[in-house]
């Protein structure tokens, strides 16, 4: 039986959602909540037969058992969740929180699943982390990255008002993430939009630094073995060129790793140029996949 | 700089009472200076957009000599962070030998008159940055997008005002927007709180009649509460010109650095705008010989070696429209993986890549190498 989702935000991440949620046997689409009863999300939606309100999260917590809802997916804003999460606990739903707030603990599908898989509140990161925080936890599997940095460049019309609004929530999530989940000693991320037209494809560049001495085949069998697993649920995620392995070009005569790495989405709900939206929707939809054995459905419980 | 045409109600030149701090003997023309009775700030950048031709690695010694110097002559506003802003000291931009704090913190006992700013750039820097910028002693934050993206700004732009900062927009490679976008794009950083928002030409493509028409587009749209500024480089020899253009249109404050230290072929130098803003009537409150002098023995001792100059790789900065502080990144790159420098800096430009890229240079070298 698939599990029950509603998506609270109707801007380019919910409506990405959508699509991919539509996709998957294990989830179904219930309702799309927003607070623009004229967004373009909204009417989409509603061509594609999927529940809709613009009234926000009131009017979702009102529906839940109505609808029979299981899991929320948040595609606001940090503020916003960090509000909406108390809401979500108390009422029983299992929140995957897409905004960089941070509440619950941060999960990188292809890094960490395993071992966070029971909280009911799951922070996805950022897309900048979903597409570089896997491969500094990959680094870190066979050497000390002491410090790792990163560098996202979106096309400016991949990033809606959410993200524009949380560039610092962006950046200091990103940042603790690649200590959190990627292991570095220290981490930093900076995050580049660029308004070219035609847009670009999202990119993404990974820094860190390892001790001088490393075992380099072994840093780029991992670089390479952690981008097939990241394919797995992100199709368009790979590597531009072969990793770069400097010695003493890292601070302290370390050694610089620089992993070169270019995120084409599916296209979706922005074209393909919007790797950003896929990267973290993608992780959002494999995390939801991966819980849903374990969510008894509210509709097996409540007799309506 | 040809002079604008004569104003009637203006006094003449010789009748004229020396500005404050105008104290260098002008000679010659008779003619009407245009900026007689205006009133120029003037914001030295040395010890920030500086920071990039020493690859970030200003001495705290260097700091102290360069902001007792810019203070005693009378700069209205030195600023001093990485050459990224704060939070700049990286692998992409390069690591900096002091933190953006300590080198603020030896400015400011050096400042008793002069406003301390700081830049940041949202997606680099964040708001923890800036209050920890507060608190060792910045007077003034500036804001710093790519032209198009001043929505960015917003929230630290708000935050500064709430901190008691001055404020200023800086919308970085102007040359890549029409007057009109860019006038758009200042009145979302002047909604925003800033006091000033600035025309930056940081691949210093910009020709004075390009510079005219944006600092003329932006004050239109920014009303007459908030000042506009103007950033040159001097990437095809016309900075300190584009820097009068900019006054002569309206701007209130321009930037410079001494001896143009800075990205690229660097900046309008500060000694040199100074001495020809005082050549243009303005009053700018700086003795342009003492500051001739710290650009003489101070700074061009410092920069020894690593000066700007106007050299291939700088011409082609402004050529391409590619953000200056590629430059030296570039450089390393091609001598690294033996491609050439010029072809990395046109690929650049083709790909429109902006500022905070700059780790597309090594992809760029990395594929032309292949």
């Amino acid at each position: 039986m698939a599990i029950r989702c509603a998506v609270v935000g109707s801007g380019n991440i919910g409506s990405d959602l959508i699509a991919k949620i539509r996709r998957s046997e294990s989830l179904d689409a219930a309702l799309l909540v927003g607070i623009d009863p004229d967004s373009d999300g909204l009417a989409r939606a509603k061509r594609a037969g999927i529940a809709t309100t613009s009234d926000g999260v009131d009017a979702l917590l009102a529906q839940v058992d109505d609808l029979g809802i299981d899991l929320v997916f948040e595609a606001t804003s940090a503020s916003t969740h960090a509000a909406n999460a108390p809401r979500y606990r108390e009422a029983g739903l299992t929140a995957l929180d897409l905004t960089p707030a941070a509440v619950g603990p941060y999960v990188v599908p292809s890094v960490n699943l395993d071992a966070i898989r029971t909280e009911p509140n799951l922070n996805l990161v950022t897309c900048g982390g979903q597409a570089t925080v896997p491969i500094v936890a990959a680094i870190s599997r066979v050497a000390t990255v002491d410090y790792a940095e990163i560098v996202s460049t979106l096309a400016s019309r991949a990033a809606g008002p959410g993200t524009r609004a949380n560039i610092d929530e962006f950046t200091e999530t990103t940042s603790d993430a690649l200590v959190r989940v990627g292991g570095a000693g220290r981490g930093k991320a900076i995050i580049v939009l660029n308004p070219a037209k035609p847009p670009i494809i999202m990119r993404n560049t990974v820094f860190a630094a390892v001790p001088a001495g490393v075992d380099a085949d072994a840093i780029r069998e991992a670089i390479h073995t952690m981008v097939d697993t990241v394919q797995g649920y992100v199709p368009g995620y790979e590597l531009v060129s072969d990793p770069l392995i400097e010695p003493g070009l890292g601070p302290d005569g370390s050694t610089k790793v620089s992993v070169f790495l270019r995120v084409t989405g599916a296209g979706d709900y922005l074209p393909a140029y919007a790797g950003n939206l896929d990267i973290i929707t993608a992780a959002a939809v494999a995390t939801a996949e991966r819980l849903a054995p374990s969510i008894t459905p509210r509709t097996a419980l409540v007799r309506r | 700089m040809t002079s604008a045409s004569p104003t009637p109600d203006l006094e003449s030149a010789s009748e004229r009472e020396p500005a404050p701090g105008f104290d260098s003997p002008v000679v010659g023309g008779a003619d009407t200076p245009p900026l007689a009775g205006r009133r120029i700030s003037v914001c030295d950048t040395t010890l920030r957009d500086g920071s990039h031709s020493v690859a970030h690695r200003f001495t705290t010694s260097d700091v102290e000599r360069i902001s007792h110097g810019l203070d005693t002559a009378g700069v209205e506003v030195i600023e001093v962070t990485h050459g990224d802003g704060l939070g700049g000291s990286s692998f992409t931009y390069g690591f900096a030998l002091h933190s953006d704090l300590d080198l603020i913190t030896v400015a400011r006992r050096q400042i008793h008159n002069a406003k301390l700013a700081a830049l940041l750039l949202p997606g680099i820097g964040t708001i923890t940055d800036l209050r920890h910028g507060v608190d060792a002693g910045i007077d003034v934050v500036r804001i710093a997008t790519h032209c198009t993206e001043a929505d960015i700004a917003i929230q630290h732009l708000g935050e500064a005002k709430r901190l008691g900062l001055e404020t200023v927009g800086f919308l970085m490679m102007s040359h890549m927007l029409s007057p009109e976008d860019l006038g758009l794009q200042a009145s979302i950083m002047a909604d925003a709180g800033a006091d000033t928002v600035y025309v930056v030409d940081s691949a210093g493509a910009m020709l004075p009649h390009q510079v005219v028409a944006r600092v003329d587009a932006v004050s239109r749209a920014v009303g007459d509460g908030v000042r506009v500024g103007m950033h040159a480089h001097n990437n095809l020899g016309i900075g300190v010109a584009n820097a009068l253009a900019a006054a002569e249109a309206g701007a209130q404050i321009l930037d410079g650095s001494c001896r143009g230290l800075g990205a690229g072929a660097g900046n309008a130098a500060t000694e040199v705008l100074s001495a020809a803003l005082d050549r243009a009537g303005a009053a700018t409150g700086i003795s342009t010989l003492e500051l001739l002098d710290l650009a003489e023995n101070t700074v061009a001792a410092i920069g020894a070696g690593k000066l700007p100059v106007l050299d291939r790789g700088s011409v082609l900065l402004g050529y391409a429209g590619v953000y200056s502080s590629f430059l030296l990144h570039t450089r390393r790159a091609a001598e690294r993986y033996h491609v050439s420098e010029a072809e990395v800096l046109l690929e650049l430009g083709r790909r429109r890549v902006v500022g905070g890229q700059e780790d597309m240079i090594i992809d760029v070298a990395l594929d032309l190498a292949r």
